[in-house]
């Protein structure tokens, strides 16, 4: 057993290297970059086989990708933030082609304003793409993820590209002790790639992604797409079972923290998630019952494990760290979605934005969520989403905006 | 001393394939020059081929569950088709490198796009391949714009065109794609034209012969966007070369040579004058600045072909 302390990023590499992938289109993107880097000084020293090519672009990478994927040959990328929107139209293409290839998005909020610090617009842009989901929370969960993400996207059942996302800054950057899976325990875990998902040969000849005319053809594919996506959930437990056999790890496609007698739960996902673990504890200290679920599949949503983990809660807050301008937060749609019509749900179902660009979320805020949804399970009315933002930070928001004032003023006065 | 010319299978018209390849019964329109210069190159090429499409007219000849192809095909985006190509050529030689397909399964991998691609959307990811020095073989029909939506301009529409979104005819200049693929220093470029089937299978023919990114880029004389009757298409290619709007070239170690003079040169008008396109710079009165423009542009090139830069 190999233990290592890496960084989420270098977690990413070490997972796509004992996966056997064995080509990776490229580009560079913070704070992705380091992935890429690492692949290719293992590949340029030998101590790994492979072949690395920079492309011009995410979309041209994600063409790549996807064309090298559907001639057989087991495929891993990294992008992050623009660089998957700038991508898009592939991520859709690639997943109708119903390739298997693993890309790792480093999640980054989205301009504008250009930032580099993360937040998850980005990668749930991609969530109608036809790309299953894996969202980690540690290095550890990153390295895991990218095997198990293989396993699922070759299943013959699936056969879709899988993106596995991490927090930049966050856990991209920060250095956790990592356990290694032993080689000669994932050849057990992952097959070789499967014969059947090989296209392009001379004596074989195949059209792909070839046009349809009307919406009769054309709905056939895109169901046949969605079938496949629910499949998915299937096949992640049979993986996760099988992972949890050969490495001891257990994942579920909701990860759960003390949730099981708890009154309230929190619904976070990625690493800031481990800040409403911490909250979790010191509220169960101050006598709050509160527990937290974190999906780390999120495509396919597991709804119905949803509906099991959020039974008769008296409430749940979701936190998301994302916004879609002029309806809220996305994780509290799809909750809602998963909830709604359905036996025993929670009586609360709270909504609160934090996180975004990389956004501190405290321990206060926790506790603030968790009085509040007290009070509403007792009044029986739920409060309004809530844009967590500190007095603090608009008062120095203000303060740039003065000295910008002023700045702005002398500027003109040197001019004149 | 004079230099060995290559051996070519086509010395003459009789030599070109007799069997066609692409099958019949595409959505193409009528008197198609894009359709005519694929079949052509095609014949040449063989199925050991996977073709690897952009967006435009040519996306319509492989409709589900049909193609003309008798090899493979794969489509992917309007923009990024050569890395499509970079991704299956890539794998295919990973899965030849160990062993997991044999020589005989592998395949030329050539990309089809119409002008809008090629000049426009899909430049960088072209200009990428291309430095990357990726072994493809990259066809473009040009019809001078954007064909498949209704022809508005596109980055390969010429002087005076009209165009739906110039309807009063384009002011700007057809950019140089031959010059801006020989700037990279590839293995290949050449122009051709469906209507000059020897000139173009021996290009083809000597393309396919060389490893590295190569270009045919074929004239695609087009009815419906250049509103002419079909019949035409063939007399419209032989004037655009004899008139030198169109020069034949190929590039190759970094010396261009002119496949086609024409002597003495038709005059430009007589190319012009059959496309609806240009008719409005014929009537109701003729517009003589941007006639004699479009001749002293093709005067110019000329004279710098034969005498050399002036």
């Amino acid at each position: 057993m190999t233990r290592l302390l890496l960084t989420g990023n270098a977690a990413a590499a070490w997972g796509a290297r004992l996966a056997g992938a064995e080509y990776f289109p490229v580009f560079p993107i913070t704070p992705q970059t380091e992935i890429i880097e690492t692949l290719g000084r293992w590949i340029d020293h030998g101590e790994m086989d492979g072949r690395m090519v920079i492309l011009d672009s995410e979309h041209s990478m994600i063409t790549a990708a996807g064309a090298g994927a559907a001639a057989g040959v087991r495929t891993f990328t990294a992008t992050s933030s623009q660089g998957l929107l700038y991508g898009m139209e592939m991520l859709y293409t690639v997943a109708g082609w119903r390739v298997p290839l693993v890309l790792v998005n480093v999640s980054r909020g989205l301009s504008a304003p250009i930032t580099l610090e993360p937040d998850h617009n980005d990668i749930l842009a991609a969530r109608d793409s036809g790309c299953l989901i894996l969202h980690a929370a540690t290095c550890q969960e990153t390295v895991d993820a990218v095997l198990l993400a293989t396993r699922i996207a070759e299943d013959r059942r699936v056969r879709l590209p899988v993106i596995v996302n991490l927090d930049g800054f966050y856990l991209s950057f920060t250095r956790e002790p990592v356990t290694l899976p032993e080689a000669s325990l994932v050849s057990r875990f992952l097959p070789d790639i499967d014969p059947a998902n090989y296209s392009f040969r001379a004596d074989k000849p195949v059209s792909e992604a070839v046009a349809v005319l009307g919406g009769g053809p054309y709905s056939y594919f895109r169901y046949e797409t969605h079938l496949a996506a629910l499949a998915a959930q299937a096949v992640f437990d049979e993986a996760a079972g099988a992972f949890a056999d050969i490495f001891g790890r257990t994942y579920g496609a909701l990860q759960k923290y003390l949730s099981d007698d708890a009154d309230i739960v929190f619904v976070q996902m990625g690493s800031f998630a481990t800040k409403a673990q911490d909250a979790v504890d010191r509220l169960r200290e101050a006598g709050v019952r509160a527990g937290l679920v974190r999906p780390f599949l999120v495509r396919p949503w597991p709804a119905d494990a949803l509906r099991q983990a959020l039974k008769n809660k008296k409430a749940v807050i979701v936190i998301d760290q994302n916004l879609s301008m002029g309806m809220g937060g996305v994780l509290h749609s799809e909750v809602a979605c998963a909830l709604y019509g359905h036996n025993d749900i929670p009586d609360v179902l709270m909504s609160a934005i934090g996180g975004l660009g990389g956004r501190d979320i405290v321990y206060a805020e926790y506790a603030a969520l968790a009085e509040e949804a007290m009070h509403a399970f007792a009044s029986g009315t739920t409060p309004p989403p809530r844009l967590l933002y500190t007095e603090n930070e608009l008062r120095e928001m203000r303060k740039l905006q003065a000295i910008a004032a002023v700045e702005g003023l002398e500027d003109k006065e040197d001019a004149s | 001393m004079t230099a060995e010319k290559p051996e070519s299978r086509f010395e003459r018209l009789k030599d070109l394939p007799s069997a066609h390849l692409l099958g019949a019964g595409t959505a193409m329109c009528a008197g198609c020059g894009g359709l005519e210069a694929v079949k052509e190159v095609y014949d040449v090429l063989g199925k050991k081929t996977v073709f690897v499409n952009a967006a435009g007219c040519m996306t319509l000849t492989a409709i589900y569950p049909f193609t003309p192809f008798q090899g493979s095909w794969l489509y992917t985006s309007m923009a990024s088709a050569p890395a499509g190509a970079q991704g299956v050529r890539d794998a295919l030689d990973i899965l030849k490198a160990n062993g997991r397909i044999s020589d005989d399964e592998d395949l030329d991998v050539v990309v089809l796009t119409g002008d809008g691609a090629a000049y426009g959307m899909g430049l960088s990811a072209t200009s990428g391949a291309i430095e990357r020095d990726l072994d493809f073989l990259y066809l473009c029909y040009d019809n001078e714009g954007y064909g498949n939506t209704g022809q508005q301009t596109s980055g390969a529409t010429p002087l005076g065109a009209r165009t739906s979104t110039n309807t009063l005819g384009f002011t700007g200049k057809k950019k140089n794609l031959f010059d801006i693929w020989a700037a990279h220093d590839p293995a290949y470029v050449a122009t051709a034209i469906g209507s000059e089937p020897l000139d173009l299978a021996r290009k083809v023919e000597k393309a396919a012969g060389l490893t590295g990114p190569r270009l045919i880029l074929a004239l695609a004389p087009c009815p419906t966007g250049w509103d002419y009757d079909p019949r035409e298409t063939v007399a419209i290619g032989h004037l655009a070369v004899k008139t030198g709007i169109w020069p034949l070239k190929e590039y190759v170690d970094g010396k261009v040579t002119h496949t086609r003079i024409p002597h003495p040169r038709v005059p430009v008008e007589k190319y012009l004058k059959l496309q609806g396109r240009f008719r409005h710079l014929f009537e109701p009165e003729r517009n003589e600045a941007v006639l004699a423009k479009i001749q002293s542009r093709v005067d110019a090139y000329w004279a710098e072909v034969e005498n050399g830069p002036q």
